[in-house]
């Protein structure tokens, strides 16, 4: 008995600590943008907006173009996530349910594709992109991120589609479904927590894209969320309320796309996963 | 990767009642001779990569024989110098300096992430319900902060004046951090990237070793108890060899993602101060693109990519293996 207490005590307070250390940057990104300036620029830190203000949002609401780089950003994410989902499902079928020559050559390709640094290949997917004259343009933008998000969304999926039992599909064929009514109505739900992992993964590179779109895309009309609030930090820099205001808005989005997803893929892999 | 395989594969097995347990997915043989139709799925994905990726990495590998500055860039000029570049980086120290840099700074946060996340990874699997999804939460929050966000907050904690770790550590005693410069030096600053980074980063490793812990078979820790296996024993025999493959995965993709990762450092404070905490991405990026020696850029890009595959050649290596035996 003594035990168990005891076994029970030191991993939850681990927990805690854990917790907060985790939550604490987040925490004080929404407080401090929610704080009048006052209370941000004062000796002690005020630990909570007891007197909470929407000026720092409005600053970052009238901030230029504010609309336009949100509709880019979202634009730009979901149409890459969508895209390399629909083209990683076909391929990942293709390697984890076919025998086929070169289909170790294959993988290995998406393997080092996965290590590309983009990062550092900007000058030449800059030139590439300005000789098609398609410099502050979102549809180069799109498709890069595909290409990005692509290999890891195979290499993912390949495993999500090789767990599904084949036998699924063809009971489904044999109870006088076609095959595209069996793909749709025995396997894609099996795949669904599947999707959702990899379409996280995607939107989390997506959105967060920063070197490629600040050498492509110059005008403003054409960039998005990740430059917006570098440069309102170099304008804002000094108001700390101001720039977390703009931060929390830039994070918003995928903090809870996140948090609604993952819990879903969560309670997903662990009620199927308890028995084994 | 193969980092979420059980996952799913329980998952399926939890519904599918009816069929007995199937072998691992790939392993199965029924598809023997599938014709075109393998090609034909794969042609979407071959098509973009080879030409989004591969036309770019093409592009990048003849730029970096070429001199090419701002003159040439606007002028659409090729003037070729051979290997000009190389040598030029190579001779150079700076360059050895970046990339002994780069390995160290990716031996030390991939080390800390894998150690942190994996610990942080078994604490969820000993937790009760409750706890896990708490601490879940903080986790999924943390990894889930856009990059520019989180170096934007980073910035704010560790600020020179109003800044709350300086105010923590002044009240602690250390009364000289009271107003620390924390991007004065080479060393405090990469200790805020690497605080930065270790926080974004381990959510990932933890969670999904936490999914892989939950699909070992309970039956097997009964196994251990009854055979008077201790915790440690437990870990090393039952645990650990289930979990080796995640860890693996999950380390090769960190090593890509850390030797990578450009925001983080480039946003903090541009690779300052005095450049001694650019990494061979960012040392890449000031080069080429700051300081418009494009084809010097391009080479170092080249180079980049070369450290990058040495680094990773192990587990390369591994995989193919394992592949050929799957198939």
């Amino acid at each position: 008995m003594r035990r168990s207490l005891f076994g029970r005590f030191w991993p939850n307070a681990t927990a805690v600590v854990l917790f907060v250390i985790f939550l604490f940057p987040v925490y004080w990104m929404f407080a401090t943008s929610l704080k009048p300036t006052g209370d941000i620029i004062s000796e002690d830190p005020v630990w909570f907006p007891l007197d909470p203000t929407f000026e720092h949002y409005r600053t970052a609401f009238d901030a230029d173009n504010f609309w336009n780089f949100w509709k880019n950003s979202l634009t730009v994410t979901l149409l890459a996530v969508g895209f390399s989902l629909l083209v990683a499902l076909l391929a990942s079928f293709a390697i984890a349910r076919m025998r086929f020559r070169g289909r170790t050559g294959l993988i290995l390709v998406f393997m080092f594709a996965q290590m590309a640094p983009w990062e550092v290949m900007v000058i030449s997917v800059y030139m590439l992109v300005r000789d098609a004259d398609m410099l502050n343009s979102l549809v180069p933008l799109t498709l890069f991120y595909t290409v990005m998000v692509l290999p890891l969304t195979i290499l993912t999926l390949r495993n999500f589609v090789a767990a599904v039992p084949k036998d699924l599909e063809e009971a489904a064929m044999v109870d006088g479904a076609t095959r595209v009514q069996a793909f749709r109505k025995v396997i894609f739900p099996l795949l669904a927590p599947g999707l959702m992992a990899t379409s996280l993964f995607g939107f989390i590179t997506a959105w967060n894209e920063f070197p490629m779109v600040l050498v492509l895309n110059k005008e403003a009309e054409a960039q998005t969320l990740p430059l917006w609030l570098s440069q309102f930090q170099t304008q804002f820099g000094d108001d700390w309320g101001a720039t977390m205001a703009a931060a929390s808005l830039f994070a918003l989005p995928i903090l809870l796309l996140f948090l609604y997803l993952q819990r879903k893929v969560t309670a997903g892999l662990t009620a199927g996963a308890v028995k084994g | 990767m193969t980092v979420q395989i059980p996952r799913p594969a329980e998952k399926a097995k939890g519904r599918a009642r009816t069929t007995p347990p199937p072998p691992p997915g790939r392993n199965r043989k029924a598809q023997g001779s599938a014709g075109a139709l393998p090609y034909l799925l794969l042609l979407p994905a071959l098509v973009l990569t080879a030409v989004l990726l591969g036309w770019p990495l093409i592009k990048n590998g003849v730029l970096s024989f070429q001199q090419l500055g701002m003159k040439e860039l606007i002028q659409h000029l090729t003037v070729w110098n051979g290997v000009d570049n190389y040598a030029d980086a190579l001779g150079g120290e700076d360059f050895w300096r970046v990339t002994l840099r780069t390995i160290v700074f990716t031996a030390v946060n991939v080390a800390l992430i894998m150690l942190l996340g994996t610990l942080v990874g078994l604490l969820l699997a000993r937790l009760g319900r409750k706890m896990r999804l708490t601490l879940l939460m903080a986790l999924v929050l943390a990894w889930a902060m856009p990059i520019i966000a989180a170096t934007t907050v980073y910035q704010w904690l560790f600020a020179e004046r109003y800044g709350v770790v300086n105010w923590i550590l002044d009240k602690l005693g250390w009364h000289s951090m009271a107003d620390y410069s924390w991007t004065s030096s080479q060393f405090s600053t990469f200790f805020v990237i690497t605080v930065m980074l270790v926080w974004t980063s381990v959510p990932f490793v933890a969670i999904n070793l936490y999914a892989a812990t939950t699909t070992i078979a309970r039956e097997l820790y009964e196994a251990a108890g009854l055979d008077g296996a201790g915790a440690w024993r437990t870990f090393t025999s039952v645990t650990f060899p289930f979990i080796r493959p995640f860890l693996l995965a999950t380390t090769f993709l960190e090593i890509i993602w850390i030797f990578k990762a450009f925001p983080h450092v480039y946003a903090i404070n541009g690779g300052g101060p005095d450049r001694l905490t650019e990494t061979l991405p960012v040392y890449a990026f000031v080069e080429g693109v700051g300081n418009q020696h494009y084809g010097m850029g391009a080479a170092i890009s080249v180079l980049t990519i070369l450290v990058l595959m040495g680094l990773t050649s192990y587990y390369i290596r591994l995989l193919m293996k394992q592949e050929r035996e799957d198939s």
